[in-house]
């Protein structure tokens, strides 16, 4: 890979300037590469960062029958990635007016790394530096076992979607406590309600005798409480640290876990494992938010893009060029979700809103739909409130929140439902709904979402790992349970068991025979059908999988 | 419906029919359809409704790369994937050794061209396991919703999608993701070459002159004196005493000291690799297909997996020495003469197996094949026959038994049906003839859903030894 030549790097940093000054931040190097097949080639399975760990399934294509995007939420062939400094990559012979275009669409992408709160893991350290050094440790240690590497890669990789993302960014930005209201809190809280189980008048008293200690002694006014309590409680103590123990195991992930509590990996001779374990873990949370932020991300890109270029003196005469490539990025498809163009436009309506004071309160609270339309409060934040939604929303929020009906009807959008036409062997589409929940619902629907996995400390015993995966309507792909729960038990070298719900029957709906009745076809089709659920247990020991209903 | 297969209908329908046999033969009838070859299908959208393209684009398969800069994915190279092939293998191999199920699968086959250019879709793949959510199947055959934007009221169609990808219409091995760019491209006789089981026909015997059918080994057959590659010690020594005898190195034969030889380095006998021809007889291959009305769908695509299969190991094992006849039949048979029409006929019409079966005994007979190939013939069906005791097909298959070195049917049985006994299992069985010939004949009984470790499973079947 090479670098741009000086006079192409010479626009870049121009597109920065005019950035910069209409409001995007980010830091100020920055890599582009010219990249060819050859190179995509390698790059492109290791989700177009460089320095990668090797592993052998990136060199071989991969079945993406079933839910690739859940199974991969990196992006192969993303433009720019979130390093530091952030590397984008480009093809040798574009045009002049055509990389000014990719560079701003290219440096909102990077304002977006650097400011969204959901990346706020990726940002203090550099990925591609960090990753070398883990490919480094990995080749290494593939020296020394050999494929055993390779296997506990492929069993780390098949739990690393429920990774504790959530749980990993709300260590930031957690307003800090002191260790002494912790105990406290619990004291209070957990201690005397759940443990001692006071009565209300006493856990009054008991409040009142700890402000007067506070009133008395003040700082010192929490430590001679407690030694009070003590004394009183003689185990108050103990239940505490026991508490913070316990607290500190449910933060955990399932690979957290297995590398803290999984006699099989502390081993000595297998200690190495918890090396690549946490290697996988790590690259997983990297890209995490990426694949959650798509929508927005693509959107608030193709936003400032369209915005900058157009103001962009350096490339007159070349507007048409422009509205050409521009429309083929950011128009609406006549079947399809494209997110450039329902990010960029639901940026665009946001600002509008926000423009008009539509999202206060007074606005809130009009009926009347002639003063709803016609309400204009001039404010002229609207700028300022999507830099506001950039930093602190993820596309499930930004979907929620904004895609409204009037959003919805403005730019005709509907839900295209897609039936078997028998006679004609095809498939037909047709504008099933044009209601926005309806739309937002399959918006969500197509969203990536992992499913939602924890262990059950109190069902697992003797020895055995218990997880629960939590109902949320949807049904576990069933072909890849067995190699999944496979490599659980290889880690925690003990059986383990999966608890899931399964469909047993769906109500069917009766099939549409004549196709002119649409308005109870379209009843049919957005009633919900009536699904039968249980739940079930999976066993795997020994490497055999086994199957119980509840 | 053929004027053909109807006279042979009325000829049953004479002779009696049991309703069941008249309902499955009526639903052959009237499934109409003619045998033609694919064409370049394409949609005829109707006003007001637009042509989509195969395969939706969704959220995630938006790309900068892609979109903004018109750089396609990129392609892998077909050598690239061939050295690294061998390597994957050996791995799953050493995989399944450690007490892990294998990975990869290699597969997802075929597209033959037209003269000759069959193209091969080989893809060695695999999947990450993860626990994700599936899509809950829905009784209706309703597809997954998307977005749109434009005109249109609520119910109306407003664009269509073609079943499969365009050109793989009426062909086998059509599977999801074949038609990305990443697919890699061969012709069968490669196929046949980085399938990594090899296969041998079965019950070779020596017959016929006019054409070897030969194969090469390589062996350490060739001696050679002073160097080589493998010193051939026994060999080495005899020429050493003879050379000690002839200087008069050795004066008592009855107390050698071996020490005291002189040894010439001429005297060094090595074994070099070399080619040997191994010289067999020649043979020729039939394949016979069910093309009626029933054998829509996953049947198909199945037995034509299956043949192209057989197809590519022959071409590469035997070095394009096997001869190859290919046959289809509903209630007529008729032979073509390329794979390509072969593969690539639609199914119409009716069943009659014994008209297939007469078609290659009237061949053999004709050709005078028997007395100089070895004969092979393999048959797939999905097992119904209007000739529901095997009264015609039976003394036809017993003709073809007395010549032929194996005969392999394979049944793909329709996923509906999977419980009862398909007529040609059971006549086939009911006669006895597997039992009595069991290196001659074999038979092999699939569902329609089954994948391609089932189809190697069953070429396993039909052609061991």
């Amino acid at each position: 890979m090479e670098l741009i030549d000086q006079h192409t790097k010479k626009i870049m940093e121009g597109c920065k300037e005019r950035a910069r000054s209409a409001g995007l931040c980010f830091q100020d190097e920055t890599l582009e590469y010219i990249v060819t097949n050859r190179d995509l080639l390698e790059i492109s399975p290791k989700l177009m960062i460089p320095t990668l760990y090797d592993y052998w399934v990136h060199d071989l294509e991969v079945l993406k029958e079933k839910g690739r995007y859940e199974l991969y939420p990196g992006n192969p062939y993303e433009t720019v990635i979130n390093t530091r400094p952030a590397i984008s990559f480009y093809n040798d012979n574009n045009p002049d007016w055509l990389n000014v275009m990719i560079f701003y669409h290219v440096l909102a992408h990077i304002d977006f790394f650097q400011n969204n709160l959901f990346f706020r893991h990726t940002w203090d350290y550099d990925f591609t530096g960090k990753a070398l050094s883990d490919k480094r440790s990995i080749a290494k240690l593939r020296s020394e076992k050999g494929r055993w590497v390779d296997y506990v890669i492929e069993f780390t990789r098949g739990i690393d979607n429920i990774v504790g993302y959530h749980d990993e960014l709300s260590r930031f930005n957690r307003y800090s406590v002191s260790a002494s209201s912790k105990r406290l809190d619990f004291y209070f809280d957990v201690f005397l309600q759940s443990i001692v189980k006071l009565k209300v008048n006493e856990y009054v008293k008991e409040i009142e005798r700890y402000n007067q200690y506070i009133n008395e002694y003040r700082d010192l006014g929490e430590q001679s409480f407690f030694s009070e309590v003590v004394k009183k409680y003689p185990e108050f103590e103990a239940v505490y640290k026991k508490s913070l123990k316990e607290k500190s195991k449910q933060k955990q992930d399932l690979i957290q876990y297995l590398m803290e509590n999984s006699e099989f990996l502390n081993k000595e001779k297998n200690i190495w494992m918890k090396t690549v374990m946490q290697i996988v873990r790590n690259t997983s949370l990297f890209f995490q938010p990426q694949i959650r932020t798509k929508i927005m991300n693509e959107g608030w890109a193709s936003y400032w893009h369209e915005t900058l270029f157009l103001k962009d003196g350096r490339i007159e005469g070349h507007e048409v060029d422009f509205a050409r490539v521009n429309a083929k990025v950011t128009s609406l498809s006549r079947v399809g979700v494209n997110p450039y163009a329902l990010g960029m436009r639901l940026f665009y309506y946001i600002e509008e809103m926000a423009d008009k004071g539509k999202f206060a309160y007074e606005f809130q609270r009009l009926m009347d739909i002639n003063h709803r339309d016609k309400y204009n409060a001039a404010t002229g934040k609207g700028r300022e409130f999507i830099f506001k939604i950039r930093e602190n929303f993820c596309d499930s929020m930004f979907v929620h929140s904004f895609l409204d009906q009037d959003f919805v009807s403005r730019y005709n959008l509907f839900v295209a439902g897609k039936r078997l036409n028998k006679d004609r062997m095809l498939w037909e589409y047709f504008v099933k709904s044009r209601n926005a929940r309806d739309f937002r619902r399959m918006i969500e629907d197509n969203l990536y979402h992992p499913p939602h996995i924890s262990i059950d400390h109190d069902k697992s015993v003797d020895n055995t790992l218990y997880l629960v995966h939590h109902f949320e309507g949807k049904p576990l792909v069933k072909e890849f349970i067995f190699n999944t729960m496979m490599g659980i038990e290889y880690l925690w070298g003990k059986p383990v068991q999966l608890e899931t719900s399964e469909v047993i029957s769906v109500s069917p709906t009766q099939p549409q025979k004549d196709s002119a009745t649409y308005s109870s076809l379209i009843q049919d089709t957005l009633e919900e059908q009536e699904i039968k659920w249980q739940r079930v247990v999976y066993t795997m020991k020994d490497r055999q999988l086994s199957r119980k209903t509840l | 419906m053929d004027p053909k297969g109807l006279k042979y209908y009325n000829e049953l329908k004479t002779k009696g029919l049991t309703p069941e046999q008249e309902q499955e033969i009526s639903r052959e009838i009237d499934g109409g359809g003619y045998h033609g070859l694919p064409e370049e299908t394409v949609l005829k959208s109707k006003p007001g409704t637009m042509v989509l393209p195969f395969g939706l684009d969704g959220i995630y398969d938006y790309h900068d790369l892609s979109k903004l800069q018109d750089i396609p994915r990129p392609m892998n190279t077909y050598i690239n994937c061939m050295r690294s092939l061998d390597e994957l293998l050996e791995q799953d191999k050493q995989r399944e050794e450690d007490g892990f199920p294998k990975k990869i699968r290699v597969g997802r086959m075929v597209k033959p061209g037209k003269g000759g250019k069959d193209k091969i879709v080989v893809v060695p793949t695999t999947v990450e396991e993860k626990f994700i959510h599936d899509r809950i199947q829905r009784p209706s055959e309703e597809g997954e919703s998307s977005g749109g934007s434009g005109e249109g009221k609520e119910g109306e169609v407003i664009g269509e999608e073609p079943l499969r990808a365009p050109d793989q219409k009426g062909g086998a091995g059509s599977g999801e993701g074949e038609d990305s760019p990443h697919e890699i491209e061969s012709n069968a006789y490669d196929l046949g070459k980085i399938l990594s089981e090899k296969f041998e026909l079965p019950n070779l015997k020596d017959k016929g002159k006019k054409r070897f059918l030969t194969r090469y080994t390589y062996d350490l057959t060739d001696k050679h004196r002073g160097f080589g590659q493998f010193l051939d010690k026994k060999a080495t020594l005899r020429k050493i005493v003879e050379t000690n005898i002839s200087l008069g190195n050795l004066p008592d034969p009855g107390d050698i000291d071996p020490t005291r030889f002189l040894i010439s380095p001429y005297d060094k006998v090595y074994r070099v690799l070399s080619r040997e021809k191994d010289y067999e007889s020649q043979a020729i291959v039939f394949f016979l297909r069910d093309y009626s009305g029933s054998m829509y769908g996953k049947s198909t695509e199945l037995v034509v997996s299956q043949h192209v299969l057989i197809y590519s190991w022959l071409l590469y094992q035997y070095a394009r020495q096997v001869e190859t006849r290919f046959i289809l039949h509903d209630t007529e048979a008729k032979e073509v003469s390329d794979f390509y029409t072969y593969y690539n006929s639609a199914v119409a019409g009716g069943t009659r197996v014994a008209s297939a079966y007469r078609l290659v005994n009237e061949i053999v007979n004709n050709e005078n094949l028997a007395q100089d190939y070895n004969i092979y013939v393999f048959h797939g069906t999905d097992g119904d026959d209007w000739d529901k005791e095997g009264k015609e097909a039976l003394p036809e298959l017993e003709k073809i038994l007395i010549y032929v070195n194996r005969m392999g049917i394979t049944i793909a049985q329709h996923a509906s049906n999977v419980q009862s006994v398909t007529s040609v299992e059971g006549y086939l069985k009911e006669s006895k003839l597997l039992e009595e010939k069991p290196k001659l004949l074999r038979l092999d009984v699939m569902s329609e859903d089954d994948d391609e470790p089932r189809l190697i499973e069953g070429i396993k079947k039909l052609i061991s030894e």
